[in-house]
């Protein structure tokens, strides 16, 4: 069974600024990262693979830079790493990304059955978590997001049963494979990975796909496949704030200072 | 009675094989280890040798040193005596005899002396084993009062008192002239008649007491830890010449293996060493890990090495994996030849325990070298570590703090970039000093002094990075060795000739790790700039700092012991408040970690007593109102520790801000 994770190379965002004057996000010098989400994504599918033996497959869309990305998870023990980079892919919203990354999973299946496809819940960058549901629409396989545990896999059965983090409470639920899991950071705690991992990642091969691999239709990816266009970014201004008392001189007055003021504004529940 | 030459010959050759088979057994395990060059800087080696081993420097430094002294150097003068009594027993017309008279008198005098002092040495030894040991002779594997220590003893003691009976029974022949010996004739005055024993039967069984005594310690020699008196000479001969923390580079390819995991990754050194130890343990009493109640005690992981090399010496012999593991995931058992991988990661690499050991054994980069195995083969280390590894690669700087706020420090001065040929002085801000909100205060006392002095200097602005202490000390040594090459290559780049740090951790790598990446800089830590700074009257210190009372001064490791800079703090102390500091109980190189050394900054500390909670009580015992710090690691732990003994009014000041307080007036 080939389990495919599929990861995003996103700006560092805490480095991110956004330009006053244009409302532009500043790019310029940015490092990339693994999107966080994905990371634990990607740490769920090696446990997979250490614990039933499965086969892992990377996937990312993304500019021929993002095989660093790549790279990093072959350093960490995946089996292949593909990467989707087109210009025809570029501009893409999340229903041509959806698109672009099911119709490669497609091609995966046709080769090794795929059993399971592990998404981060979110990006930090887009934020808008519907990249991973929107790839299990598409390949009409059940989807499982938010996902902290896998409580139960059972490979000959085909299938799973997985804990779900939702507000306030946890949902377990079961389901027939082939899954698409989205996963939120409690998941696990990623794996740093070996040296003489890292050494060999230095030499393997990201294999890249582009469109001439997928034959989809130039309409429906990219910026003309894309419905959403983002029209303005900006930082909402912040409201001033303010000191109350004096915490340097009379920490205790400036603790009952703000006590009393919080009650006040009913933001303390005593 | 004269010996028996035959069956004397017979005992000899037995001893002799023992011991050889002994020696070879070990030696040829040492054999195994990986290869590295001790041969350099031979008069350098030689000097050393002479004032530890043989000028016995580091023993000296306990009360009970000068009783090893003293059997130290009756074995020297007493090795001719009993070279002379082996070749006799063979050969018995072989004597001193042969030697000129004079000279002949004034040997058997020394050795006659000497013999009475080793045998009050040993006694006393036996006295302070049986009556008063410190706690510091036991350890997990051995106690105090071992059989092995009083075997030895007593051995060398019927060895002195077999050399006397021979002689006195010579004196008492008419053989010898007792002027030449005057501890044998008080003997053969005074207890041969009452012995109640023919002179000639005394002579016989002395002489085969001690061929047997004599044959019996060579024997048992290699067996033992006494092993140390054949390796630690050469061991402080063959000891590193470089700063102990600067352990080697790693060679990055695949197919290799990293560190140390297994015995025979160690080099021959690493392994000699094991041989070499005396189990005296000084190391452990100094240890601040072990004086806390750690599981690592420097002493158990020596000795851990030589009984995995004896365990698994079959199978290295023979070219198999050994079966024996030399780390253990969690604690090892004491005494089995593992070491546990707590113990691995408490070592705080302060350097304690190489600054006292007496042959020169050096621990630290053992731990180091496994440290290096269990990050890059295994990636086992605390759960904690592992962000903050990935801060450093992600962000350079052990928070993941965004890199463009190294710069925030700045607040209102005027800080400028450093420029090739305009600007003098880099000041290496370091990670702690860029985003550590307690040493940004004394990142701007250091640019304030500089600034009064007419110092040029300037900084490398955002795109300086962590300098990769920690990196090191943790055994991430990949990681390392990119953040050294980038490090090394930016300031070859931007044409820095002098670095100024506020940390000595910053200073320590700069100076002594990047020269194993062809960087040759001036790096001096604050506390030296700034003293040179005043001893040249650039400073003017407008008042005495009298506000912060009793001024306790604290030696960082790196600053102190790893880098030997004792004086520039306490003579810039002097200068700012008109008095020396108050020093600790233990200071200069036997100063006491505040526990954030060796990446333990990073690691959470649930094992025994916290090391800086150990310290902040050292200094309430003085009674401070300010503890002086000159490092950002120790100025974070002095102040948590007051924090949690409520330590009341006591503050933690850097040096640097004591000298900006005497500037402001």
């Amino acid at each position: 069974m080939l389990v495919v994770v599929c990861i995003k190379q996103v700006p560092d965002t805490t480095q991110v600024q956004i330009d006053p004057v244009t409302n532009t996000l500043v790019r310029e010098g940015i490092p990339f990262i693994v999107n966080p989400y994905d990371a634990h994504a990607l740490e769920e599918a090696l446990r997979l693979k250490d614990q039933f033996g499965f086969r892992v497959a990377a996937l990312s869309m993304g500019p021929p830079n993002a095989e660093a990305t790549l790279k990093k998870a072959l350093a960490l023990g995946v089996d292949e790493a593909i990467l989707l980079s087109d210009r025809v892919f570029g501009g893409a919203d999340t229903l041509a990304t959806s698109r672009v990354l099911s119709e490669a999973i497609a091609k995966l299946n046709q080769r090794e059955q795929v059993g399971i496809v592990i998404c981060g819940k979110q990006t930090i960058d887009g934020d808008t978590a519907q990249v991973g549901p929107g790839i299990a629409t598409r390949l009409g396989y059940t989807q499982l997001t938010l996902v902290d545990h896998i409580e139960k896999l059972d490979p000959f059965q085909e299938r799973i049963t997985v804990r779900r983090k939702l507000e306030g409470r946890h949902e377990i639920v079961e389901a027939p494979l082939p899954v698409l899991l989205t996963v939120v950071r409690e998941v696990n705690r990623p794996r740093y990975p070996t040296v003489p991992m890292r050494l060999e990642s230095e030499e393997a091969v990201v294999q890249i796909w582009s469109n001439q691999e997928l034959q989809l239709d130039q309409n429906g990816i990219g910026l003309k496949g894309s419905p959403t266009w983002v029209s303005r970014i900006f930082s909402p201004q912040r409201e001033k704030g303010e000191i109350v008392g004096d915490g340097a001189v009379d920490p205790a007055g400036a603790a009952h200072l703000l006590v009393d003021r919080l009650l006040s504004r009913d933001l303390l529940v005593v | 009675m004269a010996p028996n030459p035959k069956l004397f010959a017979f005992l000899l050759a037995l001893s002799a094989s023992t011991f050889v088979i002994g020696c070879y057994r070990r030696f040829s395990l040492v054999a195994l280890g990986r290869p590295e060059y001790r041969l350099d800087a031979l008069g350098t080696r030689f000097s050393r040798m002479l004032r530890l081993a043989f000028g016995q420097e580091r023993v000296l430094g306990k009360p009970f040193g000068a009783n090893h002294f003293i059997i130290f150097w009756s074995f020297i003068i007493l090795a001719v005596a009993n070279a002379e009594f082996l070749v006799g027993g063979l050969l018995p017309q072989a004597s001193l005899t042969a030697l000129p008279e004079p000279l002949q008198h004034a040997l058997l005098f020394l050795f006659d002396l000497v013999s009475l002092l080793a045998l009050a040495g040993v006694l006393f030894a036996f006295a302070r084993r049986l009556f008063f040991p410190e706690p510091s002779l036991s350890s997990d594997y051995v106690k105090a009062r071992s059989p092995e220590a009083f075997l030895i003893l007593s051995l060398i003691a019927v060895l002195m008192l077999a050399y006397f009976g021979m002689h006195a029974a010579r004196i008492a022949l008419g053989s010898e002239d007792p002027s030449a010996l005057p501890v044998s004739a008080l003997i053969a005055a005074n207890l041969v008649a009452p012995l109640a024993i023919t002179p000639s039967a005394l002579a016989a069984w002395s002489w085969w007491l001690h061929a047997l005594a004599l044959l019996s310690f060579f024997a048992y020699l290699p067996q033992s830890k006494h092993m140390h008196i054949l390796t630690a000479i050469p061991n402080c001969f063959l000891s590193d010449l470089e700063r102990p923390n600067t352990q080697p580079r790693e060679e990055f390819k695949r197919g290799m293996r990293f560190g140390v995991g297994r015995i025979d990754d160690f080099t021959w050194k690493d392994l000699f060493d094991s041989f070499s130890c005396t189990e005296c343990g000084r190391c452990q009493e100094t240890c601040p890990a072990a004086g806390t109640g750690k599981s690592l005690n420097p002493r158990s992981i020596i000795h851990a090495i030589k009984t995995n090399l004896l365990a698994n010496g079959a199978a290295l012999r023979t070219g198999d994996p050994p079966s024996l593991p030399l780390i253990e995931a969690g604690e090892a058992k004491s005494g089995e030849g593992s070491s546990g991988e707590a113990a691995i990661w408490a070592c705080t690499t302060c350097g304690a325990c190489m600054s006292v050991c007496p042959v020169l054994i050096e621990h630290m980069p053992k731990i180091v070298k496994m440290r290096r195995h269990l990050v890059q083969m295994k990636a086992s280390f605390p759960e904690e570590l592992t962000t903050f590894f990935e801060n450093i690669e992600a962000r350079y700087n052990p928070w993941g703090i965004a890199p463009t706020e190294r710069t925030k420090w700045h607040g209102t001065l005027q800080v400028k970039a450093f420029e090739e040929g305009k600007t003098e002085y880099l000041l290496y801000v370091g990670c702690a000093g860029a985003f550590d909100a307690r040493q940004k205060q004394v990142t701007v006392a250091l640019a304030t002094i500089l600034d009064a002095a007419g110092v040029s200097w300037g900084t490398l602005g955002k795109v300086e990075r962590c300098c990769g202490d920690s990196l090191r000390r943790l055994g991430n040594e990949y990681v390392f060795e990119r953040t050294a090459r980038d490090n090394v290559n930016l300031l070859v780049e931007r044409g820095v000739k002098k670095i100024v740090t506020q940390c000595p951790h910053c200073f320590s790598t700069l100076k002594n790790d990047y020269r194993q990446y062809g960087l040759e800089l001036e790096v001096v830590h604050h506390s030296e700039l700034i003293a040179a700074l005043i001893a040249a009257g650039k400073l003017d210190l407008k008042q005495r700092v009298a506000d912060l009372g009793r001024l306790l001064f604290h030696d960082s490791c790196y600053l102190g012991r790893h880098n030997e800079v004792y004086a520039a703090p306490r003579q810039v102390l002097t200068a700012a408040t008109g008095a020396s500091p108050v020093e600790f109980a233990r200071n200069g190189e036997r100063s006491f970690c505040c526990g954030a050394g060796g990446g333990r900054m990073w690691q959470e500390e649930q094992e025994g007593e916290r090391i800086n909670l150990n310290r902040v009580r050292e200094a309430l015992r003085q009674e401070p109102d300010t503890i002086c710090v000159s490092c950002p690691y120790c100025l974070t732990m002095m102040e948590d520790g007051l924090k949690d003994l409520q330590g009341g009014s006591v503050k933690v000041k850097d040096l640097a801000e004591v000298v900006a307080e005497g500037l402001r007036a």
